[in-house]
Formats: C-alpha cells, structure tokens, sequence
C-alpha cells in the first residue's frame, strides 16, 4: 500500500534504455527493509529540493516550501483517514496550534534554536491531538466529522478572546533567523528557509511512511476496513484510533510550525474552515491510501491557485471572477475525480504507469 | 433575571434557525446517508436570487418565494446530477462531492454577486426584546417542521418516502420509485434550507455568510443524532440557548468553543447523540 517504492519502481522502469534489468532494480529496492528504503529515498528527495531551489528565484522557493509543508499535513491527514478511516474535518486546527506555538516561542523565547521549536511544537499538537482523540474516539463517520468541523472553527477564535497574547484577527508576525552567516554567498535566505521545511517535512514522511508500513499501520487498515472485525481479530480498537490521531495531529502541528516558520506570521484568518476543507480535498484529489497521494495534492493546492491568478490574468477577467477563479476549479476538479477517478490522481498516474509497462 | 429573559428569547430565536438547517441535514441523511456539507451553499444561491428578486420586484415575500422555488430546483438537481452518480460507494465520496459543490456554488456566488456584502432586509420589524422578526423566524421553523411531519406520517408520497429511505429493496418491489422519492427528500431539505438561509442572512449577504450558521446547524444535527428530525429541532433549539447564554455571561468570541464543548459533551455520553436508538449489527 506504500507506495514510495511504487514510484521508484516506475521511475526506473521509464529510464532511458532500461527494459530487461529495470524490473529487477525495482524488485531490489522494494526488497530493503523500510527502515533502509525510506530515509533513503527522504535523502534523494532532500538533494532533489535543494538542486531545484538552487536554479529558481524567491518567490519559487517560498512556493516549493508552501507544497513541503501542505504535503506535510495532508500526509498526516492521509494516516487519518486514508489508513484509519476516520474522517476529520478539523485539521486546520492542529496546523494553528503549531503556528502559533512557532510563533509564540520565537517571540518570547528568540534564543531557541528552530529545530527545538520544532520538536516543542510536534509534543504541544501532539498532546492536543491525543484529547480531541480521547474526546472523539467512540464516534464514528458524520459524527466524528461534525466535531471535528466544530473545532476548526472554534479554536480560531480563541485569538480574539486573548489578544495581549495572541494578536487578535490581526495574529502574530514575527521575524527568523535566515540562512547562517557562513553560507552567506552561498544560499539565499529564501533557499534556506525552503530547504529547512522540506528537511523537516521529508523527517514527518519517514516516520509516517514507516509506521504506515509496519504493524500499527496494519492495525489501522484493519480498523478501516471492518471496525467490528478488527476488534474482534483482538486489535485494541480504541487505542489504535487514538494514536493514529495523535500521530496526524503531530504532522499537522509540524506543518503549521513550517508555515508559520515560512511566511513569519501566524493570523487567525488562514486557519479558517477553508483550510481544514482544503486538505482534505487536497487529499482525495491526490488519492486516498497511498504516501503519493500526499505529495500530488499539495502541489495541486498550491499550483492550481496560482494557475487560475495567470489564467485570469491572461484572459483580463473581471476581479471579481478572477478571485473566485481558483476556488470554483478546484471544487469542479473535485468533483470530476470522484465521479471519474475515484483513486486520485496518484491512482491515475499509477494506471497510466501500468498500462505503458504492459504496453512495452 | 431581565437578561436571563433576553438571552433565552434570543437563544430561541436564533435556535429555530439552526433547528432548520439541522432539519435539511437530517432529512438528506435519512434518505442517501449523506451529510450534505454543499447545504449552506444552496441556501446561499437561493438567498442571493431572493435579493435579485426583491431588488427588481421591491417586494421581500416576492423574494422569499423565489428563495424556496430555487432550494427546491438546486436540492432536486443536486441528487440527480452529483449525487446518484457515488450513492452506495464511500461515503467519503459522496462527502467529498458535496464538499466540491460548496466550493462551486460559493466562488460562483462570489462572480456573480461579487463578494461585498450587500445589504439585506428582514421581512418585519426586527427591534425589541422580541421582535416581529424573531417571531417569524420562530413561526415559520415551527410550521415547517409541522408540515413535514403531516406529510411523513399522514400522506401517500411520505409514506413512499419512508419506505425508499429505510427498505429501498422492498420499496422498489413494492412499485415506489425510489430513485424519485430520494430526489423528493434532497428537494424537500432544501426548501428547508433555503428558509433557514433567509432567516440566518440579514442583515447582510455574502459567499460566506451561512458558514458558521452551517457549523452550528451540523452540531446541532449531530447532537440530536443525525436520523431523527426531532433531535434535529431540539438540538437546534439547545445550541441556540447554550451559545446564547454562553455568549451574554461568558463574552461571545467564546461562542464556537461552547458549541463545541456541547458537542462534546454530548456525544460523550451518547456517541449516536442525543435522540438516536441503539443499533445491533451483524458482524
């Protein structure tokens, strides 16, 4: 079901000249233990990153740490929902608890390094995640959905009801450290600030991937599939959906900390419904069930976007319907795949990869 | 005690509104098993041609027509052209489309309309302890849920709607075209819909007016338990006085949070909520 090694077999599978041989590349490479296999291809695609932020400008790299961070939270989402069927509705609110956490650290503690706030930010939103888990464990489908949808639109407003600490509608701005003075020629700091989202994002993968592919990951799987059975089969079923829980709601408080660590703000507005209804959109569109699926709805929600803006550019529309250009095309998108191509678009690209192997 | 009054008129009247929207979710559940996440954005085009009509017409009730007549068309559409396609696959899917449609119908709004607020009236008087309006507000909630009762329990095409609903098989053997009777109830909710719309927009109109009315209308839905349109009413009915009291003693930004905690609350001793009848399975 992880299919990080699909890929990899599929890349190597359509590389120049390889027909006979590629096959069992693909084979070895699945063959290496998880453990092996993905920090290895985490390191790949590190070193892919920074090649690629080094030829593009600032604008680009911001945007290339705008799909590591989405990727992200909507990975985390995918172990939710995709692995143990629950259905959030909610995550937005975990990526706003780490936002805020970033964004409050550095304000009043600027001496931490940004890699201890990281890890300061996974425990705090993984501590959150484990009482709306607890809160939310016995319900099931709409209901859990409803709560969920309760919370992201309730945790928001705190910003309001405290604003010496937490800014009020207008949030936090706040200004990181960027690239060390020692690389001061060589990387930008906009190069730097992608790289280190990606290098925190692609550690969030591993883990992820990992525990997708062992035995909690199994477990999980079989809880989606037939709660009743599962429980039966002498799968703690409580216990599961919990950590499964937890463990998401770590992935979305890491990947509000990267945004917020991105564009130095923290403010009430972006972590509206619309966020919460965005990954998950972003996570169907990408493709339920597989790691890969993360990775095609993050650069979805960030390039479909910034498509329409050109789009509606070139074609001087109206403002008013060149602002609400994105969200109407991503809403049919939407609804085109589900009633074309339930899979995804990681389905899509994995059916078309099937039929050029077959028709080789 | 003079504020205590206040609050529960006005956490009544700001239930039934709830009450309403919680009523169109429940009745689409029932039917197809759908949480039908597009109904706020149904109510909103519906209310958005109801202030076309009023502007060019000068008359609200002329509007407040035209607003059920376009829930009434859109539910309908909406069953027969998103839905019926993913019925019976994930219900994950059907959500997912639903929520796809909400995207459509609120950008769309937003070209049409643009997405300033415009002004929109309240059909009568809205000053006062208790006003005309809330009146209204309180009435028509009351009456259309009296009336959708009298159709479920006393007539021929309630009773067809029913058996589609709970035994589609046997429905359809039966002679009942079940496929109808499910565009029927999408149809019927979103009339409901719509004057929950009306009620909730003023006094002003934009793409996202309804949406917090809409996070409030799905808790109370799913703290009465999403199959029984009573516990959608009273649900309704408990967000409203609960946020009202919660809002007047505690401050208002807290409101969200109450429903929230409600909701929590609530589902932590029933998780089926509040009005739902314990189901056995067949493993």
């Amino acid at each position: 079901m992880v299919s990080l090694s699909d890929h990899e077999s599929t890349s190597r599978d359509g590389g120049p000249g390889g027909a006979a041989p590629a096959p069992t590349l693909g084979d070895r490479w699945r063959a290496l233990p998880a453990l092996v296999r993905f920090p290895l291809a985490a390191v790949a695609a590190f070193a892919a990153i920074v090649a690629l932020t080094s030829v593009t400008g600032p604008t680009a790299d911001l945007r290339i740490g705008s799909v590591g961070y989405y990727m992200l939270a909507i990975a985390g989402l995918q172990l939710l929902i995709g692995y143990s069927g629950q259905i959030s509705l909610g995550h937005g609110a975990f990526m706003f608890i780490g936002a805020y956490t970033v964004a409050l650290l550095v304000l009043n503690q600027p001496a931490l390094p940004l890699w201890l706030n990281m890890i300061i930010t996974v425990v705090l939103s993984c501590g959150a995640g484990l009482l709306v888990g607890a809160a939310t464990a016995r319900l099931h489908g709409p209901y859990l959905a409803g709560a969920t949808l309760a919370l992201a639109v309730g945790l928001p407003s705190l910003t309001v009801r405290y604003p010496e600490l937490l800014g009020g509608s207008n949030g936090l701005a706040f200004s990181t450290r960027g690239a060390p003075a020692s690389l001061a020629g060589v990387v930008t700091d906009t190069q730097w600030q992608a790289a280190a989202v990606w290098l925190t994002t692609l550690i969030g993968l591993v883990v992820l991937a990992t525990i997708s592919a062992g035995r909690l990951g199994r477990r999980m799987r079989a809880l989606r599939d037939d709660e009743s059975a599962a429980g039966l089969a002498g799968i703690p079923v409580g216990r599961t959906k919990v950590i499964a829980f937890v463990i998401s709601a770590g992935a979305g408080g890491l990947a509000g900390a990267c945004q917020a660590y991105l564009l130095g703000t923290a403010t009430p507005s972006s972590f509206g419904v619309t966020l919460s209804l965005s990954l998950l959109a972003a996570l169907v569109l990408g493709g339920l069930g597989s790691m890969w699926g993360a990775f095609f709805g993050a650069v979805a929600l960030v390039y479909i976007e910034l498509w329409g803006e050109d789009l509606a550019h070139a074609l001087s529309l109206d403002s008013n319907v060149a602002n609400n250009l994105p969200i109407v095309f991503f809403g049919v998108l939407l609804i085109l795949i589900i009633l074309v191509w339930p899979r995804g678009l990681h389905g899509m690209a994995s059916s078309l990869a099937g039929s050029v192997r077959r028709g080789r | 005690m003079d504020q205590f009054i206040d609050l529960t008129l006005n956490g009544l009247s700001q239930g039934a509104v709830y009450a309403a929207l919680a009523l169109s979710l429940v009745i689409i559940y029932q039917a197809t098993r759908v949480v039908n996440f597009a109904q706020p954005a149904l109510a909103l085009i519906s209310v958005y041609i109801a202030y076309t009509v009023s502007q060019a017409t000068g008359s609200y009730w002329l509007g407040f027509g035209a607003a059920l007549a376009t829930g009434l068309v859109l539910g309908a559409a909406t069953e027969r052209l998103l839905i019926r396609p993913v019925h019976g696959r994930s219900p994950l899917n059907a959500i997912i489309v639903t929520l796809g449609l909400l995207l459509v119908l609120q950008g769309l709004a937003g070209m049409i309309w643009t997405n300033e607020p415009h002004s929109f009236g309240y059909p009568m008087d809205y000053r006062g302890r208790f006003s005309a309006a809330d009146w209204f507000a309180l009435g028509s909630v009351g009456t259309a849920a009296l009336l959708l009762f009298g159709l479920y329990r006393f007539t021929p095409l309630g009773l067809r709607m029913r058996a589609a609903a709970f035994r589609p098989e046997a429905a359809r053997l039966s002679g009942v075209r079940v496929g109808l009777m499910l565009t029927a109830g999408w149809a019927i909710a979103s009339v409901i819909g719509a004057l929950a719309g009306m009620l909730a927009a003023p006094p002003f109109i934009f793409p996202n007016v309804l949406d917090e009315v809409f996070i409030f209308a799905i808790a109370a839905a799913v703290v009465g338990g999403l199959e029984n349109p009573f516990g959608a009413l009273a649900g309704g009915v408990l967000l409203g006085l609960g946020m009202s009291y919660v809002s007047g003693y505690a401050g208002p930004e807290l409101t969200t949070l109450a429903a929230l905690a409600i909701l929590v609350v609530v589902l932590s001793i029933r998780p089926d909520g509040l009005f739902s009848r314990p189901t056995a399975r067949k493993v």
